[in-house]
């Protein structure tokens, strides 16, 4: 029997705004346990939420980014469960009218296009974190309390792992660049569950679905699910049935783990949220925030193609961040080649990141300097293998004009400085005549390294060929 | 709750475990009969016509009552944690608690 598998994806996404959502306490991680809180991130008797206006505008420019309806007249409501990370015993959510609903972005699997629906976004906030103590107790800070959080929930469109996998890809590079949030897996700001169920071909009802924990990467999402379609395939095959359960991914053997049977689904008891007056959200609002929002990926990747001439795997690469893409815009806007400035970019700025292990924004380069160095290059001041060295200073946030001026890293172009240089080179290596005059090429090979070794590398190539030709040819 | 069902004792308990409530049997026979009074009265409110009149879900008129994202540290951590009924090291320290799931879901 062959199956069809039917994948829906729940995300969430921390968004990077100043201040939480209902209360004015400073979004900041990695300070002491709870010293970003006040009395409504507790929840004390009497207190008040105020709704933040840049999470509604972080919310319409993710909105915007997922070509979702924007719901005008939306509001919060309450859904009530008991936790210590959660002190008001509810959370303020969006249940009943979510800001945005009925959207798509596009993925790309096998060089396939296809577009994955987006069933609605909202916004809420965060909980509190707990830390597990073997000593009989745990630990509550309420920093993370109240942090803005917006939830994408899938369609069931999604068909396999690997799509599953570009799904979160799109969405993660989407979101990044409308600037609302870092989306880092790694370090919470992004969040997936997913659920997975699957059904004899051809069959219209959705069979039993399982949601899997513990999904730390977009790798351990994609290994999770591939794990799971088989489970799934082979429970059916061997006349079993699925259990709607929710399964822990073990990373170190790739498989899922039963954590625990669910029993109809949670008795949340939403209620329209009473505290907190309901949004109107004007076709005004809208227009400047989406005139204001940054260029989509799509759109810079066709742009640099068509208007700048990058091949298209070049301009992929180059839009995965915005950091990334950004820092190339400026680099080109600053007069640099486009064509060099992106084959820095991915090749010693990606391998100078990835050996540091950080981020574009996190280093001492800037646009403005790796454009003046690329011109440099294009105009012969230096030649790329003095570059090599221009850009380790780069990093250390030199200015390389000047920088390779104090250094005499200026390459030597001037033929009346070389001629004398290279005649008693050719004078001085006789041998070397005779093998160029039997047609041995090698020979002007080492005669130019002779060159390149007295003048510490630092002359022009294409300068000292010329006039050694001539040498050679003269004798 | 057009229809004329009863609360029974069984979903009461359900709402109470919920609550994190307990209670004896006296105690859950008498909010039984509250409640079943109570669902009652909304069994009365269910008969007026509602057909085209828009729900509401708040009764203020007012709409997008929203502050700018400016951050304020209220400095208030000290005074915060004296209510909580136990700390260490600048955390609410509470019993043990082991559930996997982790952040508002």
């Amino acid at each position: 029997m062959n199956f069809q598998t039917t994948i829906g994806l729940e995300v969430h996404v921390e968004l990077k705004t100043n201040s939480k959502i209902f209360s004015p306490s400073p979004v900041e991680f990695g300070d002491d346990p709870n010293a970003n809180t006040n009395v409504i991130d507790w929840g004390y008797p009497g207190v008040l939420p105020t709704t933040n206006k840049g999470v509604v505008e972080s919310g319409i420019k993710a909105a915007l980014a997922l070509h979702a309806e924007i719901e005008k007249h939306n509001h919060f409501d309450r859904k009530n469960y008991f936790y210590p990370d959660n002190p008001k015993a509810y959370q303020i959510t969006q249940a009943d009218k979510p800001i945005a609903h009925d959207g798509w972005i596009e993925i790309e699997v096998d060089g396939e296009k296809k577009k994955i629906g987006i069933a609605e976004m909202h916004i809420e906030e965060d909980a509190g974190k707990n830390t597990h103590n073997p000593n009989g107790y745990s630990f509550v800070d309420l920093n993370r309390q109240g942090t803005p959080l917006i939830e994408i929930v899938s369609k069931p469109d999604i068909a396999s792992p690997d799509e599953a996998y570009a799904y979160l890809e799109a969405l993660r590079q989407r979101i990044q660049f409308t600037g609302v949030s870092d989306v880092k897996m790694e370090e919470g700001s992004m969040r997936v569950d997913v659920n997975i169920s699957i059904r004899p071909y051809g069959s219209d009802k959705f069979g039993t679905k399982t949601e899997l924990k513990n999904l730390n990467s977009f790798n351990f999402v994609r290994k999770g699910l591939a794990f799971e379609e088989k489970r799934q395939q082979q429970v059916l095959m061997s006349g079993g049935t699925i259990q709607q359960e929710t399964r822990r991914f073990d990373e170190a053997t790739g498989q899922t783990i039963l954590m625990r049977v669910k029993e109809g689904s949670d008795d949340y008891r939403y209620f329209p949220e009473p505290d907190l007056p309901a949004l109107a959200i004007s076709d005004d609002w809208i227009h400047s925030i989406e005139e204001a929002m940054p260029e989509m990926p799509g759109k810079r990747r066709a742009r640099y193609v068509n208007e700048l001439g990058l091949k298209d795997y070049d301009a992929m690469v180059l839009t995965q961040t915005k950091e990334m893409s950004d820092f190339f815009n400026e680099t080109v806007a600053n007069g640099a080649d486009a064509k060099m400035a992106a084959n820095y970019l991915m090749g010693d700025v990606n391998a100078y990141l990835n050996d540091q292990q950080v981020d574009l924004q996190d280093t001492k380069l800037t646009p403005a300097n790796l454009a003046a160095m690329i011109k440099m290059i294009s105009d012969g001041t230096i030649s790329t293998k003095i570059a090599k060295k221009v850009f380790k200073a780069l990093t250390k946030g030199e200015e390389p004009v000047a920088w390779v001026k104090s250094k005499g890293l200026v390459q030597l172009s001037d033929p009346a400085q070389l001629q004398p240089m290279i005649k008693k080179i050719v004078d001085d290596n006789q041998q070397s005549v005779d093998d160029f005059k039997n047609g041995k090429d090698r020979a002007v090979g080492y005669l130019v390294g002779q060159v390149m070794k007295q003048t510490h590398g630092q002359a022009n190539p294409k300068v000292v060929n010329e006039l050694l030709m001539k040498e050679l040819n003269n004798r | 709750m057009a229809n004329e069902e009863k609360i029974d004792k069984a979903q009461v308990e359900h709402v109470a475990s919920l609550a994190k409530l307990e209670f004896d049997d006296a105690d859950l026979g008498k909010f039984t009969t509250q409640l079943g009074d109570i669902m009652e009265l909304f069994n009365t409110l269910s008969e007026v016509d509602t057909t085209d009149v828009e729900p509401t879900f708040s009764v203020t008129d007012q709409f997008n009552t929203m502050r700018e994202d400016v951050a304020v540290n209220s400095h208030e951590k000290e005074a915060l944690l004296k209510n909580a009924p136990d700390t260490q090291d600048g955390f609410i320290r509470v019993p043990a608690i082991i559930d996997e799931s982790e952040g508002a879901n």
